[in-house]
């Protein structure tokens, strides 16, 4: 297509595109910013109590201060390090297991109740049995992070798996394949989508476990911020952690869908 | 004429939670060397359960299937209903699948693999993806795919189902000419009539569930047959598509 061929009726239409991308972006910000706003004027003239509700000044002040003291390193670092890990194990195991399910039928039926319980079940209630079994370190924050992320993660692949097109696993069987060749040469790669969005689920999930975790051990990380802050009613300390975990959890959903795209470009076809 | 498919008493019965389903009985013909044998039936008789049987995919619970070529079972290739091409794969590492799965990715087949895409015109489709071809070409695709482990016999079930009409009468020309060239001796399951007519050398017809063989019908136009479309408008055409119309239990 050549550039000067564009129809006036095709340039109106891509204006107002980008008009209304253009309004959607202010109307985000100006929501955003009308919301502080309102929160600090409303603090300061003590419309609300600043010691309960904080204020967006108070929470970039804390914030400030625990960068100054090193603290927001450590903590962030350690919810962080601690969310990668329950998520690249829940992934990986999630992955295996399901493929074990999808190669052996009989115990895919067999464990069957099993998964559909633990995944009725609220992982969480398992903490406390972890701390009593692992200690209360990042070890017992790890693994309630990788209980709460595979069951889902098992659950999602393993359906990807079974649905995979019939057509395909039969031409494999035609030319005299194996149970690894339609593994490796259908399932894995008809279900790479798949099995980037279960990653998305399972980001979410090991943030959810890594945070209670920490609020049960109580020792160190973002959870541990909050929890100290509550019980000696800092608010502000509250806030500010929750806001840095927003931020930390943003940025890695936006990894994720980055190099999801990034993988679609370079397979277009999938 | 040198035999190369021999079926002997084929039945088969396949249990379901309620009840024994028999689906085929009794079933028994042969088929001859660079022959174009189609299996038509109504709907349901079990057409595509015997080809599956034939390529040994399925056991039957009586009866056996003899290939009487030097490899056997390995001279079979199977055409499915979908192309099932991959899609994630360029149309020449489709059409190399079979060569990976039986272990012989040689120099030499994958030379005779190009020479197919040349021949068969996908030469310079050979690094695009399945998405970006026609239906036609994709099932000429799927076709040399089947071709690339060289088979001696060539099972086709319903291979142009999914194309619509127009397309379908010129792949049947296409695939048709493919499988004469290379001297392919051909089984293919259809239910359209005229599709088997215009191909065949023989049609088969299948009786209703459980599927017995009716009657076989030779098709003979000659010497100078000409292509499937051409043999549609010859006057023996009807007379053929008549005799296997009243063959056929058709319930509406």
């Amino acid at each position: 297509m050549c550039m000067y061929d564009i129809s006036p009726e095709r340039e109106s239409y891509l204006e107002n595109k980008k008009k209304e991308g253009r309004r959607e972006r202010l109307c985000r910000i100006c929501f955003l910013a009308v919301f502080l706003l309102l929160w600090e004027i409303s603090a300061r003239l003590y419309i609300v109590d600043p010691f309960i509700v904080s204020s967006p000044a108070r929470i970039v002040g804390t914030i400030v201060s625990l960068a100054c003291s090193g603290e927001l390193f450590y903590h962030t670092m350690v919810t962080t390090l601690e969310a990668l890990a329950g998520f690249f194990l829940g992934t990986f195991f999630g992955v295996l297991i399901a493929t074990l399910l999808w190669w052996e039928n009989f115990l895919n039926k067999v464990a069957e109740p099993y998964l559909v319980i633990l995944n009725a079940l609220p992982k969480i209630a398992l903490g406390p049995v972890f701390i009593v079994w692992l200690g209360s370190g990042p070890f017992s924050i790890i693994m309630i992070a990788l209980t709460v992320s595979i069951v889902v993660s098992i659950l999602e692949v393993l359906s990807g798996f079974m649905q995979t097109d019939r057509g395909m696993i039969k031409l494999v069987k035609s030319f005299g394949g194996s149970k690894k060749d339609i593994l490796f040469k259908v399932v894995f790669p008809a279900n790479i989508k798949n099995i980037f969005s279960s990653l998305k689920i399972n980001m979410g999930m090991s943030w959810v476990g890594v945070v209670v975790g920490e609020f049960l051990i109580s020792k160190a990380g973002l959870g541990y911020l909050i929890v100290y802050g509550s019980q000696v009613f800092k608010l502000d300390l509250v806030m500010a952690s929750v806001v840095i975990l927003a931020f930390v959890a943003a940025v890695m959903y936006l990894f994720i869908e980055w190099s999801n795209r990034l993988l679609k470009k370079k397979s277009r076809h999938f | 004429m040198e035999k190369i498919i021999e079926i002997k008493d084929i039945g088969l019965c396949y249990q379901s939670e309620d009840s024994e389903v028999s689906a085929l009985k009794n079933i028994s013909f042969d088929v001859y060397k660079g022959e174009f044998v189609s299996i038509i039936g109504p709907s349901g008789c079990g057409k595509s359960t015997l080809l599956s049987i034939i390529a040994g995919l399925l056991k039957p619970s009586r009866g056996s299937v003899d290939i009487l070529t030097e490899r056997g079972l390995k001279d079979v290739g199977y055409m499915l209903q979908s192309d099932s091409l991959f899609p994630w794969r360029s149309i020449r590492s489709n059409c190399c699948l079979g060569l990976e799965i039986t272990a012989s990715k040689t120099k030499e087949n994958l030379e005779y693999t190009d020479s197919l895409l040349k021949n068969y015109g996908l030469w310079e489709f050979r690094n695009s993806y399945p998405s970006e071809l026609s239906g036609g070409m994709r099932q000429r695709a799927a076709l040399i795919r089947t071709l690339a482990v060289n088979p001696q016999v060539l099972l086709l079930d319903e291979p142009f189902s999914a194309l619509d009409y127009q397309t379908r009468l010129a792949v049947n020309d296409d695939i048709f000419k493919i499988i004469k060239n290379e001297r392919k001796t051909a089984v293919m399951v259809s239910h359209d009539i005229s599709e088997a007519v215009s191909m065949s050398d023989r049609v088969i017809v299948l009786s209703k569930r459980p599927g017995r063989v009716k009657s076989i019908c030779t098709i003979d136009f000659g010497k100078n047959r000409g292509t499937p479309l051409e043999c549609r408008d010859r006057s023996e055409f009807k007379d053929y598509f008549n005799s296997i119309w009243r063959d056929i239990d058709v319930h509406v």
